[in-house]
C-alpha cells in the first residue's frame, strides 16, 4: 500500500515537475507533457492488464494529471515553436488550432467527468481507458507526426 | 545507299510493330475466367465481416468519421493525394448504377485479384490490389456477399484528377506486368498455422506492405525491403514505421503487438497516431486469434535495419 502511495505521489509530481519546466523551450515542455500523460495512462493500463492491482489511489491521481496537464498543453504551440528540438507537432495544429485545443478539451473534459465518477473496479478502469485511449487517438491522428 | 536507308527503315518499322504488339499485349488487361470463381461454397458473410474489417474497406469508401457512427455505407471516401495526383475513392455499395450492384461474382473478383473493372479496365493500384491478389476466391466470395449486406447509396463517384502521363489507364498493364503477382513476400523458413494465417491478413486482405514498405519511382516495392518502413505517402514530415524485427517493434513481444492492434495503446502507454489510427480501429473487430496471428508473423519475418 505504501509503496503505491509512492507511486501516486510520483505521478502528481510529474505534473509539477511539467509546469516548473515552463521555462524551458514548448517543444520540450509539451514533450514533457506527453511524457506525462503516458506515465498517467500507464497507471491504468497497468490495473487493466493485471499488472497491479485496482487501486483508487493511483486512478485519481492519474486521471489528475491528464486533467491539469490538458487545462495548460494547448498553450504550448507558440508561433516560432512549429519545429526544431525534434518535435512530432503536424504543421497541421497551426492551421486547424481550434480544432486542436478542441480535441484537447474533450480529452479533459472526459477526465474530469471520470475523475467525478471515479472509476471503482477493474472492469471499470478498463472502460475508462478506452473512452481516453480514443481521445488520444483522435489528436494524434491528425496532429502528431512520427519521425 | 538507297536501299540501304530503306533497309533500316524497314527493319525500324518492324522493331516499332512488334514493340508496339509486345506493349499492346503486356498493358492489355488480364481477367481470370469465370470458371476462377465456380464451384465455391456458398457465401458466409461472417467470414465476410471478418475480411472487411482485415481489409479496412471502410476507411478509404466511406466518408471521414462515418464508420464511428456505425454508418458503414460505403459511398465513395476522401480524397486520397499522391505523387500521381487525387484519387477519390469510389462507391462500392449495391447500389446497381453509382456502386457495384450490378457486379458479378467474377467482376468483384477481378477488380480484387487482377485489378480489372467490370467494364475490363484496369484499376489505378491506389487500390491496393497488389496485396489482394493474394487472396483466396472463396474469402472474394464471402466479402462481396457481406458488401451486398450494407446499405446502398446512389451518389455519383468523382473522376480520378491524375497529372500526364498517369491519366492513361492503359499504362497500368505495365505496371501489373511488373508487380502483380500472388507471390508471397517473404520466404519464411518454419511456418505453423499461426504464422501462415498473420502471411495471408498482412500480405493479402491486411495490405500493411503498402505503406510499410518503401517504394521505387515506380511505385514497386524495393525488394529487400518488406515493411522496412516509408516516408509520409502524402509527402512533408512524418514517416511510416519499420515493423520489422529490426525496427521499432524490436523490443515489443507478440502479446504488445496484439494488444496495440486491439487497443491502440503502445506498451510503453503511447497512442496509435496517424492514418494507423483508422487501421487499429479497424483490426480492433477482428478475433483475437487474427491479431495474435498478425503479431506471431510479424515477429518471423526478416529484421531490416
Amino acid at each position: 500500500m505504501k509503496l503505491k502511495t509512492v507511486f501516486a505521489a510520483t505521478l502528481a509530481l510529474s505534473v509539477v515537475a511539467g509546469a516548473v519546466g515552463a521555462a524551458e523551450a514548448p517543444q520540450v515542455v509539451r514533450k514533457d507533457m506527453m511524457e506525462g500523460m503516458g506515465k498517467a495512462m500507464g497507471g491504468l493500463v497497468n490495473i487493466v492488464k493485471g499488472k497491479t492491482e485496482y487501486n483508487a489511489d493511483v486512478v485519481k491521481a492519474s486521471l489528475t494529471t491528464m486533467v491539469d496537464t490538458m487545462k495548460t498543453f494547448p498553450d504550448q504551440f507558440p508561433a516560432g515553436s512549429e519545429t526544431g528540438h525534434k518535435t512530432e507537432a503536424s504543421p497541421k495544429i497551426w492551421q486547424n488550432m481550434d480544432d486542436f485545443k478542441a480535441k484537447a478539451a474533450k480529452l479533459g473534459t472526459d477526465a474530469s467527468a471520470l475523475l467525478a465518477a471515479l472509476p471503482a473496479d477493474k472492469a471499470a478502469v478498463g472502460a475508462a481507458v478506452k473512452t481516453l485511449g480514443a481521445d488520444c487517438g483522435a489528436c494524434h491522428e491528425t496532429y502528431r507526426l512520427k519521425d | 545507299m538507297a536501299s540501304l536507308f530503306g533497309k533500316i527503315l524497314g527493319g525500324l518499322a518492324l522493331a516499332a510493330a512488334a514493340g508496339g504488339a509486345v506493349f499492346w499485349f503486356i498493358t492489355a488487361p488480364k481477367p481470370l475466367p469465370e470458371s476462377a470463381f465456380a464451384g465455391l461454397s456458398i457465401p458466409d458473410t461472417v467470414n465476410g465481416e471478418r475480411l472487411f474489417w482485415a481489409g479496412g474497406c471502410v476507411s478509404c469508401h466511406a466518408p471521414k468519421g462515418a464508420a464511428e457512427k456505425g454508418d458503414l455505407t460505403l459511398s465513395g471516401g476522401e480524397p486520397l493525394k499522391t505523387p500521381f495526383g487525387t484519387f477519390y475513392p469510389p462507391n462500392i455499395t449495391a447500389d446497381p448504377d453509382a456502386g457495384i450492384g450490378s457486379w458479378s461474382l467474377a467482376q468483384f473478383g477481378n477488380a480484387m485479384l487482377r485489378g480489372v473493372d467490370d467494364e475490363g479496365e484496369h484499376l489505378y493500384p491506389a487500390f491496393p490490389y497488389g496485396s489482394y491478389s493474394r487472396m483466396k476466391p472463396q474469402d472474394i466470395a464471402d466479402l462481396f456477399e457481406f458488401l451486398k449486406t450494407l446499405p446502398k447509396s446512389n451518389k455519383a463517384s468523382a473522376e480520378h484528377a491524375l497529372a500526364f502521363p498517369y491519366s492513361i489507364r492503359r499504362l497500368l498493364g505495365g505496371w501489373q506486368f511488373l508487380y502483380l503477382n500472388a507471390k508471397p513476400r517473404v520466404e519464411l523458413a518454419s511456418v505453423d498455422e499461426k504464422v501462415a494465417r498473420g502471411q495471408y491478413l498482412v500480405e493479402g486482405p491486411g495490405h500493411c506492405g503498402e505503406c510499410h514498405t518503401p517504394r521505387d519511382s515506380m511505385g514497386g516495392f524495393l525488394s529487400g525491403k518488406w515493411l522496412a518502413g516509408a516516408p509520409n505517402p502524402e509527402g512533408g514530415k512524418g514517416r511510416i514505421p519499420n515493423i520489422t524485427p529490426g525496427g521499432e517493434l524490436a523490443s515489443w513481444s507478440e502479446t504488445d503487438i496484439a494488444s496495440y492492434l486491439e487497443t491502440g495503446m503502445t506498451p510503453d502507454f503511447d497512442s496509435v497516431g496517424g492514418s494507423m489510427v483508422e487501421v487499429q480501429k479497424n483490426m480492433a473487430h477482428l478475433p483475437a486469434s487474427d491479431r495474435e496471428a498478425i503479431a506471431a508473423y510479424l515477429k518471423a519475418i526478416p529484421a531490416v535495419k
